[in-house]
């Protein structure tokens, strides 16, 4: 009883959180491979391709430069709040993780069922706005303790962009905790399976804002004014090397995949697949059986393209194939692949698969669209977003009350 | 000791330590990080009293916003240098203040009215979990307290719009 419950309540939670700390700096290695690849192949050029088989390992050299570059510190900096900034930006990023559900159902190792969060806290949503809000320290006092102008106007400029953007960015949230009526990530993709829809449809405008904000919020393109480079150099982290600045970036990235995470728990359903309700669709539940064949597919047609000088159009067609080639091989139930039940390991495809829609969007949008400038930001922030959400908050508190009204006379 | 107990100690005197330590540091930005600190630690308390939601929102409101003005203000007016000599024109105030306070503290210590089963009585799960109690105790028993704060942070705003604005 005394081992059972200490592997329970000890060690479990340490493995998830040892298994989350240990995978996300090589998750975000390769995204960030992933970036240069997609920017590359957007600006007709080609990206890493020397290190490993077309620049498979890139982000492997590039961390172990990371590590073993000198370590710089100004001479005039504040060396303690300069030491503290960056793990003051990358704590919060990693503990944002911690209520994020990847999948919905547990599973089994050693049999011991281990659950797909950490934990599922009632005020899930608050302490990931809590959290995110601490995250603005590191910047702000990387920037103050580098002693140096540049790094002192992209800090100021990059908490300003924050705390405006914070405002829209949790009033956005209201609009799904009120639909759901619960704060929980488990318990609002639950009432999202249970409303049969997922909540991007009646909370559009919400996911609209949300979508925005989040982006500003990560200081992502077209919001990245911290970091203008042709005005402020590099921002706050201007001053900053070696693993100080792989700091940063870890914290940058990981707050992108939180953010993609949170959108997708909150208005695409999480791990439920699409349309959760509709029976007659429940081959799409093991959606890897379509995307597989239409990732081969694609990259075949890709690669005909290449060689015969056709340019996109083989890609299309062969991901075109590859998919109507999956969804009859899921429907028809060949081998017993599509009806193979295995609630985890499909919850996590469809999960990983959304967040990393909203990671192609983040570079997409970094290959597309100039930077704003400050006073733009700061009006769009103020004027538009900010309005819009409470006005989402305000129409969404009717509708139910309305709703609520009609089904009591009805 | 419950484990509880043991948390909840680490975290008081660590919250105690960076209080004096906001007072200490001769750096003003180290001071208001201390702050940070302290307001955390608070927040760890309030999860040890079960109460997350209070929590979450010390972290958010006070950790998160109201700390982060302190540093733009302090930021934007340079204080090196205007910073002289420790501060004792209230020292006796401040003497007297301090030890009424403590002397508070230890009488209502010794007469027995303070809780030390660390929330273990505090059970809010029959009322649906933290937020909806306090949500339903705002709207219900304290609906008109609540309107009322409500309508004087409004005043300050409209205070402070138009301050701002005669610049103009």
């Amino acid at each position: 009883m005394g081992q059972d419950t200490l592997i329970r309540n000890v060690l479990i939670p340490t493995a998830q959180i040892l298994a989350v700390v240990l995978i996300l700096p090589l998750l975000i290695a390769y995204l960030q491979l992933v970036e240069r690849k997609v920017l590359g192949f957007m600006q007709a050029r080609l990206a890493p391709r020397r290190v490993g088989w077309h620049g498979l390992l890139q982000p492997i050299a590039d961390a172990v430069k990371l590590l073993i570059k000198e370590d710089v510190i100004p001479e005039k900096s504040d060396r303690f709040l300069f030491t503290l900034a960056p793990i003051a930006t990358v704590i919060p990023a990693l503990a944002a993780l911690a209520v994020i559900p990847f999948a919905g159902a547990p599973f089994t190792v050693f049999g011991y069922e281990v659950k797909p969060f950490i934990t599922d806290v009632n005020v899930a949503l608050l302490y990931l706005l809590a959290i995110s809000s601490l995250g603005i320290y590191g910047i702000i006092l990387g920037g103050w303790a580098s002693n140096s102008k540049y790094s002192l106007l992209g800090a100021l400029r990059s908490s300003a962009q924050m705390i405006s953007y914070e405002v829209p960015l949790g009033f956005a949230i209201i609009g799904v905790m009120m639909l759901a009526g619960s704060a929980s990530m488990v318990d609002i993709v639950e009432a999202q399976r249970k409303a049969g829809v997922w909540y991007v449809v009646p909370q559009l405008v919400g996911f609209f804002c949300y979508f925005i904000a989040a982006i500003a919020e990560t200081n992502r393109v077209p919001f990245d004014l911290p970091e203008a480079e042709a005005e402020l150099v590099a921002g706050f982290h201007t001053e900053y090397s070696g693993m100080k600045f792989a700091f940063f970036f870890l914290a940058e990235y990981t707050n992108m995949i939180v953010v993609s995470c949170i959108a997708t728990i909150l208005f695409f359903g999480g791990w439920l697949r699409p349309l959760p309700n509709v029976e007659s669709l429940w081959w799409l539940q093991n959606g890897w059986l379509i995307l597989l064949p239409l990732t081969l597919g694609g990259f075949a047609g890709w690669l005909f393209g290449q060689r015969t000088g056709r340019g996109l159009p083989p890609m299309i067609a062969g991901g075109g194939i590859g998919a109507a080639a999956g969804a009859i091989l899921a429907m028809s139930d060949l081998g017993g692949l599509a009806s193979l039940s295995l609630p985890a390991v499909s919850g996590a495809f469809w999960f990983f698969f959304k967040v990393s829609l909203f990671l192609f969007m983040y570079i997409w949008f970094r290959g597309t669209y100039p930077r704003y400038r400050y006073d733009q930001l700061m009006a769009l922030g103020w004027k538009w977003l900010i309005p819009l959400s409470v006005a989402n908050v305000i129409v969404t508190g009717l509708a139910i009350v309305v709703k609520g009204a009609v089904q009591g006379r009805g | 000791m419950t484990p509880a107990a043991v948390v909840f100690y680490i975290l008081a005197s660590l919250a105690l330590l960076s209080a004096v330590m906001v007072i200490w540091s001769r750096n003003v930005v180290h001071s208001a990080i201390y702050l940070v600190l302290t307001f955390l630690c608070v927040a760890g308390v309030y999860i040890v009293l079960r109460a997350e939601f209070v929590a979450a929102v010390q972290v958010l409101v006070y950790a998160g916003g109201i700390v982060v003005l302190f540093l733009f203000v302090i930021m934007l007016v340079n204080l090196a240098g205007t910073l002289g000599p420790r501060v004792r024109v209230h020292a006796t105030v401040s003497a007297i203040v301090g030890c009424a306070a403590v002397a508070l503290l230890l009488y209502v210590s010794a007469s027995g009215g303070l809780d030390t089963d660390f929330g273990a009585r505090i059970d809010l799960s029959a009322q649906g979990g933290n937020l909806q109690a306090v949500g339903w105790a705002l709207y219900s028993d304290y609906l008109l307290p609540f309107e009322i704060a409500s309508l004087l942070l409004l005043v300050a705003m409209i205070g402070a719009i138009v301050l701002a604005r005669q610049k103009y």
